[in-house]
């Protein structure tokens, strides 16, 4: 392959889009969390776990995880794409924090759902 | 008053070192251009360019005290001593305080700095109404002195992918233009992870610009129209 300096990948949008739109989403999780933990002070374990319970909480849950996972995959390839510009290794990079944010997903519906 | 300048002859020397220097003159309104030719008069090795000496030419961009600025509309009354002087950072050093540009002229040529307008040309000027016309202003006034795009980590990193913040504000100046016709190849150019999202808005530019002008607007109107067009 000659060495030559190519761009022109035509995509970009999308994902900047969806960082800020996570990111939203990210922002009214925490809120109702932390609105959550004021009003129920002191905690008991109880009141944290039958919030739990409820399967609204659990995909709002699910929703937030996948809104930071995808936030983070941006994030993750755009310190990639700043710093690591050998493309084998980029790529290694790449496809490893997939494969982790993949594992994370099935993780995170384990423990919401998984919880008794 | 005590200065401390980037010395470096890649012909000769091994590496680059701070060179002292001393004049003794009182700031007044001097600029601090005065103040380097007053130096480069007592040592005619000092490399350093300059043409206009009132900021419009761009020439003498440099690294003052840690800040890229032109050294022409610089006040030297204002500047902590010693004064240290360095070459814009992240281009290759052609000799003491003069870099190599190309990097950054071949990124402002790729954004295609004419106006495309394939209509008959007419008997007068291609006239754009008060609104319209206003729509360029903080984008024309640019003079390509790369404070900007050589304060930009994005452009450090990675400046033969992206455009950096100068190239932008250029390529927003034609977008923005009603008389240009080509405005979707324009923002098809622009769609590309390296080309224009490297930006993560971190306005060093808007902070070193020495015109006041705001590459990072204009960045984040490009961004919008790109939003228009694919929703």
């Amino acid at each position: 392959m000659v060495n030559r300096i190519v761009t022109g990948a035509h995509y970009g949008l999308r994902d900047w889009l969806m960082q800020r739109v996570t990111a939203i989403v990210m922002v009214f999780y925490t809120l109702f969390i932390a609105a959550f933990l004021l009003t129920h002070q002191p905690l008991h374990f109880d009141e944290w776990k039958s919030l739990f319970h409820n399967q609204w909480m659990r995909f709002a849950s699910l929703l937030f995880l996948l809104s930071l996972y995808l936030h983070a995959w941006v994030g993750i390839r755009d310190i990639a794409m700043d710093y690591v510009h050998h493309t084998a290794l980029r790529l290694a990079v790449e496809v490893l924090t997939i494969l982790a944010l993949i594992t994370y997903t099935a993780w995170s519906v384990q423990i919401l759902w998984g919880l008794q | 008053m005590r200065f401390s300048i980037y010395r470096y002859n890649p012909e000769t020397d091994a590496s680059p070192h701070m060179q002292d220097y001393e004049l003794d003159i009182d700031a007044g309104d001097m600029m601090l251009l005065d103040a380097i030719l007053l130096l480069k008069a007592q040592d005619e090795s000092l490399s350093v360019r300059r043409s206009c000496r009132e900021g419009v030419c761009g020439s003498d961009a440099m690294n003052i005290n840690g800040r890229n600025g032109l050294a022409c509309i610089t006040p030297l009354s204002e500047l902590a001593q010693p004064i240290e002087l360095r070459p814009l950072p992240g281009m290759p050093v052609i000799r003491d305080l003069v870099v190599d540009l190309s990097q950054f002229y071949k990124q402002y040529r790729s954004i295609k700095p004419y106006l495309v307008n394939n209509e008959p040309e007419p008997e007068i000027e291609r006239l754009q109404s008060p609104e319209d016309r206003k729509e360029l202003d903080g984008l024309y006034e640019c003079i390509l002195c790369a404070c900007c795009s050589t304060s930009c980590p994005s452009f450090w990193w990675n400046p033969d992918k992206f455009v950096g913040p100068a190239g932008l504000l250029q390529a927003y100046r034609f977008i923005a233009d009603t008389r240009d016709q080509v405005t979707a190849e324009r923002l098809d150019n622009l769609e590309d992870p390296y080309r224009l999202f490297r930006c993560h808005s971190i306005m060093n530019c808007v902070d070193v610009c020495p015109k006041g002008l705001n590459p990072t607007s204009a960045i984040g109107k490009i961004k919008e129209m790109l939003v228009k067009r694919t929703i």
